[in-house]
């Protein structure tokens, strides 16, 4: 009997875990998955109609908008976050005297939620309360900063605001990264005579690419789910010039009675995330069979 | 035997228990008024409905407004445990019909005589294919006008009856360095401000055609270029700094002089009250330019439940409603006009009085018309696809031609 237990409580403890994930994520994405080829508006139906979803969903332009305003976010928030989290890190490895309380400082936008960075840059940014105001009343009358009110603009400052926020946890990823880097070879480069330039960019930075890919994932799935700091940061707006994937299918869904709609957009975003995960698992679990 | 007799003992509870709810009206009420003067307007219907012996549960569901209790709702009626009254309006309550979870209360309103008292345009909005299946609040104008009575004399304005005469009085405030127009850059507001416009420049018929019968021909025509080209000039008048503003501080712009005008339902004069300001001296109100009467009535639909003492209470629930010491207080709290033609408005303030005359003159001729940025006209599908295309036109240097031609893209993309 204690053999049997030993040998089978693995999977015992595990059991109700893995059904409530089958259930409650597989399951539900196959349910979405139904209901986004059915007629659903106000409540769900089950009668399958085909793809017609999809083509409302395609040849609507706000989709289209939302699908441009995440591809322009996403690349520059991880981008921007990346460069600049691996900066921050490089120069706090300089064994420089004040790290701990510069670490916390650049890591604690990363406590805040995103609610609470959207509505401060929402006043940061607000030509008549922030920046844009504090500079004409320096007496710079001509200074324009009106991104946020400017829908050709506006998707930038919530790729500002997600860096603020983000680019201290790359920090923090990248740090540990550098400090895991094998101290004798970087004293055997020394020793040579290398520049510190050419040992962070020749042994360093190529060393550390297990890092650059799980900031990589982090980042992307966090732009891909982005949806607090939009709705903090500017509504949407102006117009809907910043919805991304998420607000839309959270207006279809929520606000508009249009379940059907919102379960195409969810699941073209599920792809947009399987694009980009898959590659990822795949090597990962290619580089543990080896 | 122990066994036995405790189940014995249960089931004799609870048939007590169901015997005394028998005497006692029962009902579970969904809404979302839960900000300080709707939920006093609330407390008086519960008042009333304890006090002729029901029992009340209260089921607020705040944010998103009203998405977070449409998401309740929608999760009660999946597992099969509707409330008894939800607060829903316009075609919403035929949708949830077509979902075969209404109640039928024509009893109740034949009783009472609603038909009487209601009009007609109202009343078919609370019906569900020819019997009663909802009970009517209030009913809010939307298309107001508000300005600031000091700017207009000190400037020599009058209040605008011709969008000719707006925008001419708009351009002299302009000059003389105040905002003319108070505007949140929030899609719905945006929405708000097209719907007066585009009943003023095109008419009620135009009106009826064009947002509640979709007709392609209205919505191509000249008529909708010319509305758009107005919304570009209104785009003019705003100050840089609207984009997301919510209404209320739109307001506040217009009591603090700050601005001029505010386009807006009549929520707005609850601020103004609130700030101790007087109607006809303080702050101006006047429809719209233009002639007709938007309205957005909120009323509660009746779901299907089962039970005499639930039955009992949705009935009582109704008949409260309805009731004239109910639509009195509640609208005189909320700032809205009562549904019933019959109130004395003797308590209410002269933007009231003007509403009533209003909404019945427009009985008369026809021209009282379901609000479409508010969800009177349309279903939340087709109103969300034009209120999408208007603010994406507002918002941006789109031609009006281009918005007409996305407007029956996103009209037709909605069915």
């Amino acid at each position: 009997m204690s053999e049997w237990l030993e040998r089978h409580i693995p999977k015992i403890v595990m059991a109700p875990s893995f059904v409530a994930i089958m259930i409650f994520v597989y399951g539900f994405i196959g349910w979405t998955a139904w209901v986004s080829l059915t007629r659903s508006r106000l409540l769900p139906k089950y009668e399958v109609e085909g793809f017609f979803q999809y083509g409302r969903l395609f040849a609507a332009p706000r989709w289209d908008t939302a699908m441009n305003n995440l591809f322009i976010f996403g690349t520059l928030f991880i981008l921007i976050s990346m460069v600049l989290g691996l900066l921050i890190a490089i120069l706090l490895d300089q064994k420089i005297r004040t790290e701990g309380v510069l670490r916390t400082v650049y890591l604690y936008p990363m406590a805040l939620s995103m609610i609470v960075t959207g509505t401060a840059w929402k006043w940061i940014l607000n030509p008549g309360l922030g920046i844009e105001s504090v500079v004409q009343g320096w007496g710079f009358e001509n200074f324009e900063f009106d991104w946020l009110v400017n829908p050709d603009y506006a998707i930038y400052t919530v790729v500002i605001a997600g860096v603020w926020q983000a680019s201290g946890f790359v920090m923090a990823l990248f740090l540990a990264g550098l400090r895991s880097v094998d101290q004798e070879i970087i004293k055997a480069a020394q020793v040579d005579g290398i520049p510190t330039r050419r040992i962070y960019s020749a042994i360093i930075i190529p060393s550390m690419a297990p890092i650059f890919l799980s900031a990589f994932i982090v980042l992307s799935h966090l732009a891909i789910k982005s949806f607090d700091l939009v709705i903090a940061l500017t509504g949407g707006g102006p117009g809907y010039a910043t919805d991304l994937p998420a607000t839309y299918m959270y207006a279809m869904a929520f606000s508009r009675g249009d379940i059907g709609q919102a379960a195409s957009s969810a699941m073209i975003m599920m792809l947009v995330v399987f694009t980009i995960v898959v590659p990822y698992l795949y090597s990962e679990l290619r580089a543990k069979n080896d | 035997m122990n066994k036995k007799s405790a189940f014995a003992a249960a089931a004799a509870m609870s048939f007590l228990a169901t015997n005394v709810a028998y005497a006692d009206p029962q009902a579970e009420v969904l809404h979302w008024w839960t900000s300080g003067g709707e939920a006093r307007s609330v407390a008086v219907l519960q008042e009333e409905f304890a006090s002729r012996g029901g029992t009340w549960t209260d089921m607020p569901v705040a944010g998103g407004g009203g998405d977070a209790a449409m998401t309740a709702l929608r999760a009660r009626v999946l597992s099969g445990n509707a409330p008894t009254a939800v607060q829903l309006k316009g075609p919403a309550i035929q949708e949830w019909y077509e979902e075969g979870v209404l109640a039928d209360i024509s009893s109740v309103a034949e009783a009472q005589g609603w038909a009487d008292v209601l009009p007609a345009s109202i009343a078919n909005h609370m019906m569900c294919e020819g019997t009663w299946c909802a009970a009517p609040v209030n009913v809010h104008r939307i298309d107001w006008i508000w300005a600031n009575a000091g700017i207009l004399s000190a400037n020599g304005i009058e209040m605008p009856t011709t969008w000719a005469e707006f925008n001419a009085a708009a351009e002299q405030l302009q000059a003389a360095g105040i905002t003319p127009l108070a505007h949140g850059g929030q899609a719905w507001q945006d929405a708000t401000v097209f719907e007066a416009v585009a009943l003023g420049i095109g008419g009620p018929e135009f009106f009826q055609k064009a947002f509640v019968e979709l007709d392609e021909e209205a919505l191509t025509s000249d008529t909708m270029v010319a509305i758009f080209d107005q919304m570009r000039i209104m785009r003019g008048f705003v100050d840089e700094n609207f984009s997301g503003r919510d209404w209320n501080l739109a307001t506040a712009m217009v009591m603090n002089g700050e601005a001029a005008f505010q386009i807006m339902g009549d929520w707005a004069k609850g601020e103004f009250l609130a700030a101790g300001l007087v109607p006809g001296e303080d702050f101006l109100c006047m429809s719209t330019p233009g002639e007709g009467f938007l309205y957005n009535v909120d009323s509660f639909a009746m779901f299907d439940v089962d039970g005499q003492d639930n039955i009992d209470g949705q009935t009582l629930l109704a008949e409260l409603i309805v009731g004239e010491n109910f639509q009195h207080t509640f609208n005189l709290n909320k700032g809205s006009i009562p549904a019933r033609t019959d109130i004395a408005l003797d308590d209410f303030d002269s933007c009231a009085h003007t509403s009533a005359a209003d909404m019945a003159a427009s009985t008369e001729s026809g021209s009282l018309l379901p609000s479409y940025a508010h969800g009177m006209a349309l279903r939340g599908a087709q109103s969300g696809a034009i209120t999408d295309v208007v603010t994406a036109h507002f918002n941006s240097d789109m031609s009006s031609a281009d918005a007409v031609s996305q407007l029956v893209a996103a009209v037709a993309n909605s069915q």
